[in-house]
This record gives structure tokens, C-alpha cells and sequence, in this order.
């Protein structure tokens, strides 16, 4: 017979509500480490769907993603020449913010050469971009429909959505866009016609918008990585990253803070889930306490009365955490930011709450143990 | 009784709670036996001593001296001689409240069947002796019924099948007819009666109710921690 199960059924309203709010406390731990596994996926999506093998970038900096890189355009074109290279684009990257509708839109453009490394992973809907200018490919995040034009830069020129996205997103939570790097150069590097005006009067030389933030590499496989990213880091004007040190420059610093800040804010929940189940174990306990007298007085064990209590600590962590995970999953496309629930973090947090409930069990085991069957004798409670 | 040998023996029991000023001695050095068919009343004031030595026979509190016979087998001789004193209890005492104590969460059928499945029984075999039971007190038709449900005496008939669920040879009753009308109280001391006989039990029942004295084979009245004779006789001397 178990006593758990009997108890829980006669108190099944009782249980269900408890295990609700237990289930939206479970879920907000669940979220957060949804949170925590967007945001690193985020910050390495973009390094990733370059699909890179070396990353070059202006001397000296951690570019195109940890610090500005500002390097020559006809770098690619170098970079192509080593020996080992396969195939070599140009890229750049910038964020930037247009009105649309009447609503702010921010968007973080990559500006990439059709045809070579750096453009978009998986298209959703639509096609590649096929003209030179003036198309683009966005995220479905930024709200944007297929056809819809969109204003961007100094210039006034209105943008295409020829293709669609899905799942590709900043670490900040910005939408991500492709247009041809012209396009792209154009908004980075040129001036809005009265700068470049007032600049022209100065008798300044034009500046010219030939520039790009990092050349992508993919090596061949039967050349060694360390070999071409050392023959290339021959020109002092360059730096060479290979695609792991890209990474760990975006998980390990640039994200670093937030990631702190999750690290903590999950830490910290899961003590108040622990201090909160043991409440509740050990109310329920005490609900019990003549029964656990009775119980004791008639012959029962310990191990009847402990089991009593685990089996009801579990089943409450179990419900809980599964209705905590089935509220994220339901509520999961209308959350403000990407949550990533890979498997192992999800089953990390199963683990985490099955100890907690155990270890949150013990306050009422204590409870129920010091609990003198002569408690029975006395008057009925 | 002569030719039996008796179910509960008491030999110079004592119990004192605290030392020194404070000591209290709940009991001085009882004496009582208690044979198989027999219903024992423990009677005598509020103080007197008869739940103290009701809690010393069920073996819930510890004596300070004295020795204790179960069922043949030794249980204290200063000292307890178990180890496994639920066990026990689970094995050789039936146990009845003054209120029914049912576990609210089992209906009457598994209120009775907890008791034998604690003490090995398979769940099947555990419920038809609880139907079995509830039967014989004439309260099967509530086996379904949760605690809640039940009216006083039903209660009580359930606490009462469960008590005698693993037929122990000693059943041990704490005011079982205080929460009942008297009526009731007499069907439920008759009932006790004829288990004591049919199970061949030795029953000993706390109580005040002086109206059910005609129920009880021998009346052990306890004053001030001692059997009631010897009580007087040492007012008397002093």
C-alpha cells in the first residue's frame, strides 16, 4: 500500500495547487537556463554560421565580434593566394536602427559576397540574394514580411526581403540581416551626402568605402590549420583567429557579464526552489503528525514513515518540474528572447530539482522521526 | 486462570519522570497479570498512574525498574530486552484510542489493511482480512467510507478491527468508550468481551466509566502509582 499516493489522492486539490506554484517557480529556473543557453548560442551563431575555419581582422584586435576590425577590401584577395586557403570571403558586420512603420526596427546587418563563405546558413522562406543591390535576407524575429521594403542607412535606399530566417539572432537579442557587402560598405563606410559635401569643400580626400571588417578562410583539409594561420600572420597588418579562439573570445569574454549575471540569478533561484519545497515537505509533514504517531504507535518503521515523506517530496519535484517544463514549451514562441533547452541542461535541472526535493525531504524526515507515538494517546486533533 | 499462563505480566514496575525535587513516581513497584480471555479494567483518578502503565505495557515508554512479561517472552527487566519495540507491537498488541486515530487519508477497508501489510502481508490478502474483520463488527458496510464519513461508533469499530488485524495476544485500550453515548459504550465493552474469548486475548481497558464495571472480569484500580489496596493501607499506616 503506499501511503504517499493514498495521502496525495486525499489531498489531491491540495497537492495540485502546491505543485502549481512549484511548477511556475521550476519553470523560471528552466527559462533561466533557457536564457543562458540562448545567449551563448546567440553570441556563437553568427561566428558559427560563417562556417570558418580562420577569421583575419586588423591588427592587434579581437575583431570582427570582440572589438571593430576595420582591414583593406582586397584583403580576401590575399588571403585567397596562401597556400591551404580553399575559399576566402569578405564580411562585415554592423548593427543598425531604422523606422519602420512608425515603430523602431533594429537589425544586426552582415554584409557578405554571394557565392563565397559568410553568407546566410538556411534559408526558411524566399531565396538568395541574386541582385547586386538592395536585397536582403532578415530573421524572422524582426517582424518583417516576405516583399516588404525596408529603409536603411544615410542614403534613403529601400531594402528587399527577398528571404527569410529563422533562429538567427544577436546575443543581444537583434534580429540578424544578410545584404551584399556593397550594400554593406555603403552604409558603414560612407558619409551621408552633406558630410560628404562639406567634406568635399574641405579639400579633403574622398574616403573611400573599400573596406571590410574580416576575411573568412576555409582551409583545405589536408593542410594543416597552424600552417596557413601562420603564414598568414606574416602580414603585420592582419591577425588570424582560427574559428575555436572565436568562440572562446565570445563565450568566454564577450558574454561573460551576462552570462555571470544568469549564472547568479539561476543560483539563486534554485536556493529559493530548495527553501521552498522544504517548507512545503515539512508543512505536509506536520499536517501529519498524529498520523505519523498512529503509524509509529502500530508498528510501522522508519522506513515506512521516511519513505512516506521522500516519495511525497519526489512527486512533488517531478510534477512540478514537468508542468514547470510544459508551461516553457507552451509559452516558448512568445517569450521575449531565444531560449535554447538543449537536453543536457534540461536533464541537468531535473537532476538538480530530484536533490533538492531530497535534500529538502530530510527538514520533514527530521520532523517525522523526533514525532513520539504517544502523540497518538493524546486528545483527538 | 490458574492452569494458563498469564499474557501480561507486571512485577514491580516503576516509573518516575525527572530527578531529585523534581521526581514524580507515576508508578511504585505495580504488580499485575493478565490472563488469555480476560478483560482487565485499569481504573482510578486523573494522576493515578493507569495511562503510564498502559504506555509502559505497550511499550511507548520506557520503566524505570521492574519487569515486563509479554505473551511468555520478556520484553524489560531494567532494561528494555528488544531492540525492535515497533515490531514488537506490530506482532503482540492491538491497540484502541480513546479516539479512533484513523489515518484520514485510508478509507476503513485500508485503514485496517495498513496493520497487515506493515506486518508482511500481501496487499490482496491484507484487504479480504480487513473486509473479514469489518464484517465480524458489523461495520463491512463502510468498508469504502473514508474516516470523515464514519459516524463515532463506525470509527470506532474500525479502530477496533484494526487493532485486532494481526490477532495479538494483548489488546490494549485507552478510554475506547469516552466519545460514546452509553449505549454505545456497552455494545462496544460487549464486543471486546467476546473478542477476549473468541481470539483468546487478554484485553485491558482504561477507563472512567463506572457503568460499564459489570463488562470487566477483574478491576485494577491504581491510586497515586500504586494498586489501589496497597494505597490505602499506607494512607492508613501514615
Amino acid at each position: 500500500m503506499n501511503l504517499a499516493y493514498r495521502d496525495i489522492k486525499h489531498n489531491l486539490l491540495r497537492f495540485v495547487l502546491t505543485n502549481f506554484g512549484l511548477s511556475l517557480l521550476l519553470g523560471i529556473v528552466i527559462v533561466i537556463t533557457g536564457v543562458y543557453g540562448g545567449l551563448i548560442d546567440d553570441a556563437l551563431r553568427q561566428a558559427r554560421a560563417a562556417s570558418a575555419d580562420l577569421w583575419v581582422v586588423e591588427a592587434g584586435t579581437n575583431g570582427p565580434f570582440a572589438e571593430s576590425s576595420r582591414i583593406p577590401g582586397d584583403t580576401r584577395e590575399l588571403v585567397s593566394r596562401v597556400y591551404g586557403v580553399e575559399r576566402a570571403g569578405s564580411v562585415t558586420y554592423q548593427s543598425v536602427q531604422t523606422e519602420l512603420n512608425g515603430k523602431p526596427l533594429r537589425l544586426f546587418l552582415i554584409g557578405f559576397e554571394p557565392g563565397r563563405p559568410g553568407g546566410p546558413r538556411q534559408l526558411t522562406a524566399g531565396r538568395q540574394i541574386l541582385r547586386d543591390h538592395y536585397e536582403m535576407i532578415v530573421d524572422r524575429s524582426a517582424g518583417l514580411e516576405f516583399g516588404q521594403q525596408v529603409p536603411l542607412g544615410t542614403h534613403g535606399h529601400k531594402f528587399t526581403v527577398v528571404g527569410l530566417m529563422s533562429k538567427e539572432v544577436t546575443a543581444s537579442g537583434d534580429p540578424v540581416g544578410y545584404i551584399t557587402l556593397r550594400d554593406a560598405q555603403g552604409l558603414q563606410f560612407e558619409l551621408a551626402p552633406p558630410a560628404a559635401r562639406r567634406e568635399s569643400a574641405r579639400g579633403g580626400a574622398p574616403e573611400t568605402s573599400n573596406q571590410i571588417n574580416a576575411v573568412i578562410a576555409k582551409v583545405s583539409p589536408y593542410v594543416p590549420l597552424k600552417e596557413v594561420a601562420a603564414a598568414l600572420s606574416r602580414w603585420k597588418h592582419l591577425t588570424t583567429l582560427t574559428q575555436d579562439q572565436q568562440e572562446t573570445l565570445l563565450s568566454k569574454f564577450v558574454i561573460e557579464k551576462a552570462r555571470n549575471q544568469q549564472r547568479l540569478i539561476m543560483v539563486l533561484l534554485i536556493i529559493v526552489s530548495a527553501v521552498i519545497i522544504a517548507l512545503i515537505v515539512y508543512t505536509l509533514t506536520m499536517d501529519k503528525v498524529r498520523s505519523i504517531a498512529t503509524l509509529k504507535f502500530v508498528g510501522a518503521p522508519d522506513r515506512t514513515i521516511i519513505g512516506l515523506i521522500v516519495q511525497q517530496a519526489l512527486s512533488m519535484g517531478i510534477f512540478g518540474y514537468f508542468a514547470g517544463l510544459a508551461l516553457v514549451l507552451l509559452f516558448q514562441p512568445y517569450f521575449p528572447r531565444r531560449l535554447v533547452l538543449d537536453p543536457t541542461s534540461v536533464a541537468i535541472v531535473f537532476v538538480i530539482t530530484i536533490v533538492i526535493c531530497l535534500a529538502a525531504s530530510s527538514l520533514g524526515i527530521r520532523l517525522a522521526l523526533k514525532v513520539d507515538p504517544a502523540e497518538a494517546l493524546s486528545a483527538a486533533g | 486462570m490458574a492452569d494458563k499462563t498469564p499474557v501480561v505480566r507486571v512485577e514491580h514496575l516503576s516509573k518516575h519522570f525527572g530527578e531529585g525535587s523534581a521526581r514524580v513516581d507515576a508508578l511504585r513497584d505495580v504488580d499485575m497479570e493478565v490472563y488469555p480471555g480476560q478483560v482487565v479494567g485499569l481504573m482510578g483518578p486523573s494522576g493515578s498512574g493507569k495511562t503510564t502503565l498502559l504506555n509502559c505495557i505497550a511499550c511507548i515508554l520506557e520503566p524505570s525498574s521492574g519487569r515486563l512479561t509479554l505473551d511468555g517472552e520478556v520484553v524489560y527487566d531494567e532494561r528494555w530486552l528488544r531492540t525492535d519495540l515497533r515490531r514488537l507491537r506490530l506482532d503482540k498488541v492491538g491497540f484502541i484510542f480513546q479516539y479512533p486515530n484513523l489515518l484520514p487519508f485510508l478509507d476503513g477497508t485500508d485503514n485496517v489493511a495498513v496493520v497487515l501489510n506493515l506486518a508482511g502481508y500481501g496487499s490482496a490478502a491484507a484487504r479480504a482480512r480487513a473486509v473479514d474483520l469489518l464484517n465480524y463488527l458489523d461495520v463491512g458496510h463502510r468498508k469504502h467510507a473514508m474516516p470523515a464519513q464514519l459516524s463515532g461508533g463506525e470509527a470506532q469499530r474500525v479502530a477496533i478491527a484494526r487493532a485486532l488485524a494481526n490477532k495479538p495476544r494483548i489488546i490494549l485500550a485507552d478510554e475506547p468508550t469516552a466519545p460514546l453515548d452509553s449505549a454505545r459504550a456497552r455494545i462496544v465493552m460487549d464486543l471486546l468481551r467476546r473478542i477476549a474469548v473468541e481470539h483468546d486475548a487478554a484485553i485491558i481497558v482504561v477507563t472512567h466509566d463506572e457503568m460499564i464495571l459489570d463488562r470487566f472480569d477483574h478491576i485494577f484500580r491504581l491510586r497515586d502509582g500504586r494498586p489501589e489496596s496497597e494505597a490505602a493501607e499506607k494512607l492508613v499506616a501514615s
